[in-house]
């Protein structure tokens, strides 16, 4: 019951506490997904950009101001994940916390389990963390700030963090180093996201469906705010820049496929 | 019966104790949370993190060990000495690694569940969260999170520590944080003549009567009974250090009607913290007096209003409020031997 309460409220928070982004489904009264039987979706994430899959360090690629530019760490959080089905039943993963990180390729699938099955027809998360999560005190697993995604001088998370290299950097080292967090106000980083499945993801305890991800790291620097990395090449704190950031990777996913 | 129960566990205690510097000091009934009568509720609570002697004693362990520095020469006691109510004694910013300086002012640590944030600016919300900051400064401590973990991890003191506190001996960022909360969370300090008098055990002296009268009168706004602090932020008219040029509460939300606010700090056992401001610029309270209200000199755009309007105070005044501010020096706190160093 008390664990009940908790995931109720961190709901209750995690989405009252952010700006809605996407349109979300209608509330439609719940359907009756089996509940008795449950299974895993996959949600299996790959990073390209302007459509080339991401090799850290070794490519160059070029943003939509045409400075060029190569990355040397991607990470990112994926949050409070929810499935929804056709009739509006939506399954909110009770302890829904991941840590993507382009280094590690375990990192780049989302396991989520426990999904009552149905078939589902779209997905809905945050880039980040709840806000709730970010004033909670010490936490572990993908949330322990020894992952180094953590603000120690201004508690909270980093939502996301994307490090490398510019010829056109205003730095003097040519770095480009954009730390991305701040949890509520006009500027917070957290993001909603809202993606519908081109054919429905049908989840049974037999049947493990996969969502196929992309997401296009070149949409950080593109639509709808355009960074020139002269002049934006470092952002650590949370301001102007990290909003035009944060709003522009808020729409960098989008579904490839769902295989069942 | 009750005796028997505690010897009981005085002998438990000491019976998981490797570390013979451990006194067996701690009854489970003597760390506790505790809301004295007529305090507000506090803002942190043990819910999320159930008090233990033992998880008090790894926090205590913790809290004097410089494992946390990455030369492994400071530790949290080092700043924060308990006789001078946990902030540092005639040190007016506080002193790193490799003799680097800070740039702050070490405060004083007493009833820190009650703090709606933490550091002069506000910038850590979770008591729990706080020791990443001088852990992760590079002119503090100078470490990094997962260094510090690995370090105890491989320390043999620790993992029956670790064993007693939560069963086993993994050490993981969570646990440490949330044992140096139950060290720190537990600094309650109730027991001045101030108290006293409140509860009706005391009479103030006719002097202390009148600094009170006028504490009430000219200082209570911010610092507000019980805790003597709203911990609001202010702009009291300080003249901007250019060797620091800390911008204070600004630093974390980015307003600029935040610039060179900093956090009303509680004046409890104020008697023995000294220096004082953000930066200890003060190093006595009458000379933090003479110039603590005068609102010139400092960031006039964000000037408090209330030192705006002016607080007048005469010589006599400020020794008549500086003998009430005694009355809030807490003696059973600064030589309660669960929070020394063994």
């Amino acid at each position: 019951m008390k664990n009940l309460l908790f995931i109720l409220l961190v709901s209750v928070v995690a989405f009252s506490c952010k700006k809605t982004d996407a349109p979300a489904p209608e509330p439609l009264p719940p359907a009756t997904p089996a509940v008795d039987t449950t299974g895993t979706l996959n949600i299996d994430i790959s990073h390209v950009v302007n459509n080339n899959p991401l090799l850290l360090s070794s490519t160059s690629y070029t943003n939509a101001h045409t400075d060029t530019f190569k990355v040397d760490l991607l990470k990112y959080y994926i949050s409070n994940v929810q499935l929804i089905t056709a009739t509006g039943y939506t399954y909110t993963e009770a302890v829904s916390y991941y840590l993507v990180d382009h280094s590690n390729p375990s990192s780049l699938q989302l396991s989520i389990k426990k999904v009552p099955r149905a078939n589902y027809n779209s997905v809905k998360f945050l880039i980040g963390i709840d806000s709730l999560h970010n004033v909670s005190g010490a936490q572990s697993g993908a949330l322990d700030p020894a992952n180094a995604m953590f603000w120690t001088w201004n508690s909270g998370y980093i939502m996301a963090k994307l490090e490398g290299t510019s010829n056109q950097s205003g730095d003097p080292t040519k770095k480009i180093t954009f730390h991305l967090g701040g949890f509520y106000g006009t500027n917070s980083s957290v993001k909603t996201v809202y993606l519908t499945f081109p054919n429905a993801a049908i989840v049974s305890e037999s049947h493990t469906p996969i969502v196929n991800t992309k997401a296009e790291i070149a949409q950080w620097f593109s639509n709808p705010n355009v960074i020139n990395f002269a002049t934006t090449y470092a952002v650590t704190t949370t301001n102007s820049s990290s909003k035009a950031i944060a709003d522009n990777y808020a729409s960098m996913f989008s579904i490839t496929s769902v295989v069942n | 019966m009750r005796l028997v129960f505690t010897i009981l566990l005085l002998s438990i205690i000491s019976g998981c104790s490797v570390d013979p510097e451990i006194k067996p000091i701690i009854a489970a009934d003597n760390i506790k949370e505790i809301i004295p009568d007529g305090w507000p509720t506090p803002y942190y609570n043990f819910s999320n993190n159930p008090l233990t002697p033992d998880g008090f004693i790894l926090g205590r362990t913790l809290f004097y060990d410089p494992i946390f520095s990455s030369d492994n020469t400071i530790s949290c006691g080092s700043c924060h000495q308990q006789f001078a109510a946990f902030a540092n004694l005639a040190h007016d910013v506080s002193h790193g690694v490799n003799g680097l300086l800070g740039k702050r002012n070490t405060p004083a640590l007493q009833n820190l569940n009650w703090n709606t944030s933490f550091a002069h600016d506000g910038g850590v919300t979770n008591l729990e969260f706080f020791p990443s900051v001088p852990i992760t400064l590079p002119y503090e401590m100078n470490e990094t999170i997962n260094h510090v973990v690995l370090k105890i991890s491989n320390s043999s003191k620790y993992k029956p520590l670790l064993i007693a506190a939560f069963g086993n001996d993994t050490v993981t960022s969570q646990r440490l944080f949330k044992a140096l909360a139950q060290f720190t969370g537990t600094m309650y300090s109730f027991n001045s003549k101030y108290d006293q008098v409140k509860k009706g055990k005391d009479t103030y002296t006719p002097q202390e009567q009148i600094g009170y009268n006028l504490f009430v009168q000219k200082c209570a706004t911010c610092h507000k009974e019980p805790l003597f602090s709203d911990y609001l932020f202010r702009n009291i008219g300080l003249s901007i250090n250019p060797a620091y040029n800390d911008s204070g509460r600004a630093h974390i939300t980015g307003n600029a009607s935040d610039r060179f606010k900093f956090k009303t700090p509680s004046l409890r056992n104020i008697e023995k913290s000294a220096p004082y401001a953000h930066d200890g610029r003060y190093s006595s309270l009458t000379q933090l007096l003479s110039n603590h209200f005068t609102g010139t000199g400092g960031y006039a755009p964000t000037l408090d209003a209330q030192i705006q309007a002016g607080i007048s105070l005469t010589t006599q005044e400020m020794n008549d409020i500086i003998t009430f501010l005694n009355t809030l020096t807490d003696p059973t706190f600064l030589t309660d031997k669960r929070f020394s160093e063994n």
